[in-house]
């Protein structure tokens, strides 16, 4: 192995890592938050990439049925919920139906890159809070094991779900931007660029609204202490909501960067996921910088792996979990002791 | 009119009863206190009413039934409660742990607000970049209570101000509390400190093993023979 060799496994191992990042980034939201495993997270990421790729040709996404079903279940189970009707109906009736509606209209004039992108985000990512409000919202007091079992159950239906609309077959679209620059023997893809580029965006963007909004402010304080929260008026519901939310938009965005590089089928999106996942846990599903340096690190680790044991990659990657486990629980024995 | 009127609360904790047929009212603009020893349900009844734990009888503020509200419905009608346990945002500022105590109102309104706490607290002003949890138990109290403060409530519970706080600012947190309610605010105060809690407040409500054993002004219980014997000590002049 030689040093080009090692700079494109490098190069290749951060455009990874950078999408397990943002993956991992909202794991660590949608655990802090609300406690929920995200486990379903691998399907936005595939949604947005099929979505994508179907919009790319020039066709409608199977996606937006799905959205238009969701939706009505969400306004079933809301109303179940008592929230109030008016509210209800524009966030998962009118929605939908606009979405709809301005995909029917746009899409058979292939509208270009940028539009394509924005509608992808726009009919995947409602499904997510739309799946808070009906499999997660009722459960809002359960302890951590139910929710976990119930993220389960939503990504084994969602993987289903996907089968259903999008078909067995996979897709791939064309890549953002042909261009690409070289330095010396080493070049960078326009679709690396944008991968990282977006990246870095949306992390200024989450820590800016993080940071400086009252509602980051908000999703913080939930995290930090739920009855704190509620006491000062902050919605446990209306949290967890727009952490969905994010996770979905998020989820989304990293399967429409990342479908131009590779093939995704309707299930190709957990195994993405469970690599943001291992990020997470490294992490300890708690620190945001924590889990973005682990994605780095298990990209590279990765690529790596795939040049000298391609058959052993997952097994290498995941097996990387172990030992931070063992680390973890030597570190933490002694509280759990106490708690005895 | 009540700013808030509570009828036959009861609360149980499974098959046990914490608190049984208790009924008071807060005035507008009243200072009302519930003292009693510890256990005998004065968190209780203020989580009751609050929302935050689940209660059979009737709960009325400015005239609405509170029934089954949730506790984030009930704050955005203008109740608020500063709980025993404080439960602040520990690794958020102490500017930020007040901003979000205006959180029903968005962000409009904070500054005004914010220049009010800052200074009825002046303390909170010097501290507001430090994270909520560094603050010494004192802070911490001025800092619940500001928080609360920051969502401009119509009734503000208060459940045990003083507990756990040195004398010099447990007199402060009382001048505070006085201060507090010549601004027009209800206000529900929570105490073991039977003597301060009577001396700043207009009617007293007192609590045994979950039932009102007694109630009147605040004035005339202090002077009571059973209070001045139960709560008070001799001493008390």
């Amino acid at each position: 192995m030689d040093s080009t060799i090692a700079a494109i496994l490098v190069q290749d191992g951060i455009v990874n890592g950078a999408i397990y990042a943002l993956l991992a980034l909202s794991l660590v939201l949608v655990f802090a938050v609300t406690r929920v495993v995200f486990v379903p997270q691998g399907e936005f990421v595939a949604y947005g990439a099929l979505t994508y790729a179907a919009l790319d040709t020039g066709t409608l996404p199977g996606s937006l049925w799905l959205l238009a079903g969701l939706g009505a279940a969400a306004f079933l189970a809301g109303l179940a919920q008592r929230r109030p009707i008016f509210g209800l109906a524009l966030s998962s009736l009118v929605l939908p139906a606009a979405i709809i509606a301005t995909s029917w209209l746009l899409v058979p004039s292939k509208p270009g890159i940028l539009a394509n992108a924005l509608l992808s985000l726009a009919i995947v990512t409602p499904i997510a809070p739309y799946i808070y409000r009906i499999g997660f919202q009722p459960l809002a007091e359960a302890s951590v094991l139910v929710l976990l079992i119930a993220a389960v159950a939503v990504h084994l239906a969602l993987m289903g779900l996907g089968l259903v609309f999008f078909g067995p077959e996979g897709s791939r679209a064309s890549a953002f931007s042909a261009a690409s620059v070289s330095v010396g023997d080493f070049s960078l893809s326009g679709q690396a660029l944008w991968i990282l580029g977006l990246t870095g965006a949306l992390m200024i963007g989450l820590y800016g609204f993080f940071g400086f909004t009252l509602l980051g402010r908000a999703l913080r304080a939930t995290a930090v202490n739920r009855l704190g929260a509620r006491l000062v008026g902050i919605g446990t519901a209306q949290s967890g909501s727009i952490a969905f939310t994010l996770a979905g938009a998020i989820g989304a965005l990293s399967g429409i960067l990342v479908v131009p590089l590779t093939t995704v089928y309707y299930d190709s999106g957990f195994v993405i996921g469970l690599k943001g996942f291992t990020a997470a846990i490294i992490a300890g599903m708690a620190s945001y910088p924590g889990a973005v340096l682990a994605a780095v690190l298990v990209g590279v680790l990765e690529s790596f792996s795939s040049f000298w044991a391609s058959a052993f990659k997952e097994v290498i990657v995941f097996t990387a979990i172990i030992p931070v486990l063992l680390w973890r629980s030597l570190r933490h024995a002694a509280i759990e002791d106490d708690d005895e | 009119m009540s700013v808030l009127s509570v009828e036959k609360l009861a609360v149980s904790y499974g098959a046990i009863p914490a608190v049984e047929d208790i009924s008071l009212v807060v005035p507008e603009g009243g200072l009302v206190t519930v003292i009693g020893p510890n256990g005998a349900g004065k968190s209780t009844l203020l989580n009751a009413i609050m929302g935050v734990l689940p209660s059979r009888g009737a709960i009325r503020f400015l005239d609405r039934d509170l029934g089954g509200m949730p506790v984030e419905a009930r704050v955005h009608l203008g109740i608020a409660l500063v709980p025993e346990k404080r439960e602040l945002f520990a690794t958020l500022s102490v500017a930020d742990n007040l901003l979000l105590g205006g959180f029903r109102f968005g962000r409009r309104h904070a500054g005004d607000e914010l220049d009010r706490v800052y200074g009825l607290f002046p303390r909170l002003r010097e501290r507001h970049r430090q994270p909520a949890g560094t603050l010494s138990g004192g802070e911490r109290q001025m800092l619940a209570m500001g928080r609360a403060l920051m969502g401009k409530p119509r009734l503000l519970m208060l459940d045990e101000p003083s507990l756990g706080l040195a004398p010099l600012i447990v007199r402060d947190i009382f001048r505070i509390i006085a201060d507090l309610r010549a601004t027009g605010v209800a206000i529900l105060l929570v105490e073991q400190n039977a003597r301060a809690a009577l001396r700043v407040a207009d009617r007293g409500y007192v609590l045994e093993t979950g039932r009102v054993t007694l109630e009147g002004e605040a004035k005339t219980l202090a002077a009571d023979p059973r209070i001045v014997e139960m709560y008070l000590g001799v001493a008390s002049g």
